[in-house]
């Protein structure tokens, strides 16, 4: 009986000692933030590390909205220093910041991240339009006959929908809520889609919930399938299911271009240049926030932050373009990598 | 003498096709053997289906994994010349490790193909040879600064996309705009080959690096020094406490309604799901008593919680089944009840705690929802070196190679899922070695 109560002393003081540790400064650099920023600022990272006498910053994936609150839960060591996100901060999160005391916030947007509609190659390669996306995908569309009444979704077939579009089963494999993907996504194609019929955009004057409603609301008859938030099963399962369509990143897209064809939309296809001209229309900003009270406290941020903003990271070359981020243009990269170096935080001009 | 018994009538009143080996005795005896095959041929359809699954599994896994086990590697001439490496001739640590390594490592290509020259071409080709192969060059000249000013021949690791061609990756007959590699890349790759500088070799890389987002380049190590430092704790922690609430509940605490609760509760525990542990580590220890985020100390304590009931159970199990003769002779002969359970109980009842703590070990080895909410599901590169060092592990290095994007992880998630099932196997087999060794019987 002596042993086990032995090592329960020995870890009972073990735990005290890290206690003790923790209230000490840390001597890495904590991001946490959106899953879309992850596999770029890991590649930064870890150059860093390599690259510079600091230790390898500690990046968790925890989602764009999931990060700013572990980001402005306070400043000190126990809090993060960067928080990544897939869309621009929001004034509530700025609010929530400045309640803990995270007043001084830098804003770096990174780059362009493309979401693509893909379906396995081999089958047929389509054009089509945001607002097709959302007639298939919409819980509640326009009728067809009567154009200002909203009905159900009654379309099973895309060629419904458009006779130019194969005779195939609607089948839409798509992120989550919980995810970033899935936010752009509603914003930029299902908005703006259903905004194409008179009908709907005149209720987002006078009814902007229901508007909402009518605009986000997702079918639920199993032809739009929530395929959780792992991107290579969605390309799997195409590979698998011809007819299907999937929502999913561009990074992945290019990783499997043997597999799967990503769907002109808008006239435009997803490819590396048309995304970064700014023609394809499901692109979306890449940001990231750091806590200015931090610099100087947690070693090696400014250099961090100035190692994401430098050419060969996220210039047009960049390593981060070879890892499928879209790189700014050059103007507005200048500008952006200007303010980052002197940390310009959000609200000063 | 007793009429009844020895009375024929009993043999008379049973119908003739009713006797033993009659007609409809043996229909009757047909139909049970009948009955007694189908029982069994369920019970052994259902082990062949189980096995079934389970072949399936490993050769799916092990399949697609045991190609990541080998790397290809690129040998290069590399020039170490002294004017690149050190041009004021200072040769400390810190100039060294400063120098242009991938420009040394740039140089040791283009002397392979001089036609190469235009740009586009030259990026192409650099995509051939690992990003690390510069920093295992700079570990080179750091070990054994003598090699400044000479040539040598070294191996350095490929590129995952040359890796991914040599293993047959990518479909060398599809259209080149359809596959990563392009055509100059496979032709280059093809001299390579021909001239004996590609091969491929065992991937060391695989067990001695910590994680990385370049697939040639990543490894286990970060992540089995983590999932062990996590189970130091939870081993520390959960085994004591475990046998001794076992202990005092089966030896010693008095039966009434608040130990009948206890045991209740206890038994309720070992079904919670596992990420309300991770929640409640969360709260308590990192939120309340400031423990550092994603370390394995937290990932300890919070996985021992999880165990702590599967131990309690299974040591009470073990105690209840020490005879009750033992301790009683051991009372008998004098001894304290404390004598009687450390001397006689507990060394009988040891061997089935260790297999009941082995499992429930084995259990948290292969847990990750708990250890998300505490922070340890994280991009982490640095080898973990302590407790409180930033670490991740084992299964949740599965789940972050799954989820990225890069085709060359797909074989080192199975990889890395075999290393992880041989330390289950591993953990099972000295469960099972413990309890032949040290079992009694009565």
């Amino acid at each position: 009986m002596n042993k086990p109560l032995l090592a329960l002393a020995v870890t009972a003081s073990l735990a005290a000692a890290a206690v003790v540790q923790a209230q000490s400064a840390r001597d890495y650099i904590s991001v946490v933030g959106s899953s879309t920023v992850y596999p770029f600022t890991t590649v930064v990272a870890e150059q860093f590390g390599k690259s510079t006498k600091f230790k390898t910053p500690k990046i968790e994936s925890t989602g764009t909205g999931g990060g700013f609150k572990l980001f402005c839960a306070g400043v000190g060591p126990e809090h993060p220093d960067v928080s990544n996100a897939s869309r621009a901060i929001k004034t509530s999160e700025i609010e929530s910041c400045a309640k803990n005391g995270v007043t001084d916030i830098v804003e770096v947007k990174i780059g362009y991240d493309g979401i693509v509609f893909a379906n396995a190659k081999g089958a047929p390669w389509v054009k089509l339009t945001r607002a097709q996306i959302y007639l298939a995908l919409a819980k509640t569309v326009p009728d067809p006959k009567d154009p200002t009444k909203l009905v159900a979704n009654p379309y099973q077939n895309w060629s419904q929908i458009d006779a130019g579009l194969p005779n195939a089963k609607i089948e839409v494999l798509g992120p989550p809520p919980t995810s970033g993907t899935r936010d752009a996504f509603v914003e930029l194609v299902m908005d703006h889609g259903c905004e194409t019929f008179p009908a709907i955009k005149a209720l987002k004057d006078g009814d902007p919930k229901q508007f909402k409603a009518v605009c986000q609301t997702m079918r639920e008859d199993g032809s739009f399938i929530e395929a959780g938030e792992n991107d290579n099963l969605i390309v799997q399962k195409l590979v698998a299911n011809k007819s299907a369509f999937g929502i999913f990143g561009y990074s992945f897209m290019e990783e499997n271009l043997d597999k799967v064809q990503g769907s002109i939309v808008e006239g435009h296809s997803p490819t590396f240049e048309e995304i970064a001209a700014g023609k394809y229309p499901i692109a979306r900003p890449l940001f990231f926030y750091v806590k200015k009270a931090h610099v100087g406290v947690i070693p090696g941020l400014k250099e961090f932050v100035n190692e994401f903003v430098s050419e060969k990271s996220f210039g047009t070359d960049g390593y981060l373009a070879d890892k499928g981020l879209i790189p700014l243009p050059d103007a507005e990269r200048k500008s952006v990598t200007a303010a980052a170096r002197e940390l310009k935080t959000i609200g000063s001009k | 003498m007793n009429q009844a018994s020895t009375s024929p009538r009993g043999i008379q009143a049973i119908a003739p096709e009713r006797r033993l080996g009659g007609s409809m005795h043996t229909a009757l005896v047909r139909r049970r053997k009948a009955a007694e095959r189908r029982f069994r041929a369920y019970g052994a359809g259902a082990l062949i289906l189980s096995l079934g699954f389970l072949v399936l599994l490993f050769t799916n896994i092990i399949g697609t994994g045991a190609s990541a086990f080998r790397q290809a590697y690129v040998r290069l001439d590399v020039d170490f010349a002294a004017a690149e490496l050190s041009p004021d001739g200072r040769r400390d640590p810190e100039t060294l490790a400063a120098a242009n390594y991938p420009g040394l490592v740039k140089a040791a290509v283009r002397a392979m193909f001089p036609e190469v020259t235009s740009r586009g071409e030259q990026r192409d080709l650099q995509e051939l040879v690992s990003s690390g192969a510069a920093f295992q060059l700079r570990d080179q000249v750091l070990a054994d600064p003598s090699v400044i000013g000479t040539r040598a021949s070294v191996w350095v690791p490929a590129s995952a996309l040359l890796d991914g061609l040599l293993k047959g990756s990518y479909d060398r007959s599809a259209p080149e705009a359809e596959r990563r590699i392009n055509d100059r890349q496979i032709a280059w790759a093809d001299r390579l080959a021909a001239d004996h500088r590609l091969e491929l070799r065992f991937n060391r890389i695989l067990f001695t690096n910590g994680d990385s987002r370049e697939p040639e380049q990543a490894g286990i190590l970060g992540a089995v020094m983590g999932s062990l430092f996590t189970m130091l704790v939870t081993l520390a922690l959960s085994f004591p406490i475990g046998v001794a609430a076992a202990i005092y509940l089966e030896e010693f605490a008095p039966r009434n309604r608040w130990t009948d609760l206890i045991e209740v509760n206890i038994n309720n525990l070992a079904a919670v799901p596992s990420i309300v542990y991770g929640l409640l580590g969360l709260a308590v220890f990192i939120n309340f008593l400031g423990l550092p985020r994603s370390a394995p100390l937290v990932g300890g304590l919070v996985l021992t919680l999880m165990t702590l009931p599967v131990i309690i159970i299974a040591s009470r199990a073990a105690l209840t089944s020490v005879p009750p003769s033992i301790r009683e002779a051991a009372l008998g002969m004098g001894a304290s009840r404390m004598q009687t359970v450390l001397h006689h109980v507990l060394p009988l009842a040891l061997p089935g705690m260790l297999t009941g703590a082995i499992i429930g070990m084995a259990r948290a080895l292969g847990e990750t929802a708990p250890l998300l909410m505490i922070g340890m599901v994280a991009f982490i590169v640095d080898v973990p070196g302590s407790l409180t060092a930033p670490a991740t592990a084992l299964p949740v290095q599965i789940y972050l190679w799954a989820d990225s994007p890069e085709r060359a992880f797909v074989e080192r998630t199975s990889a890395a899922i075999i290393v992880l099932l041989a330390f289950m196997v591993l953990m099972n087999l000295l469960a099972v070695i413990l309890r032949r060794r040290f079992e009694r019987r009565w």
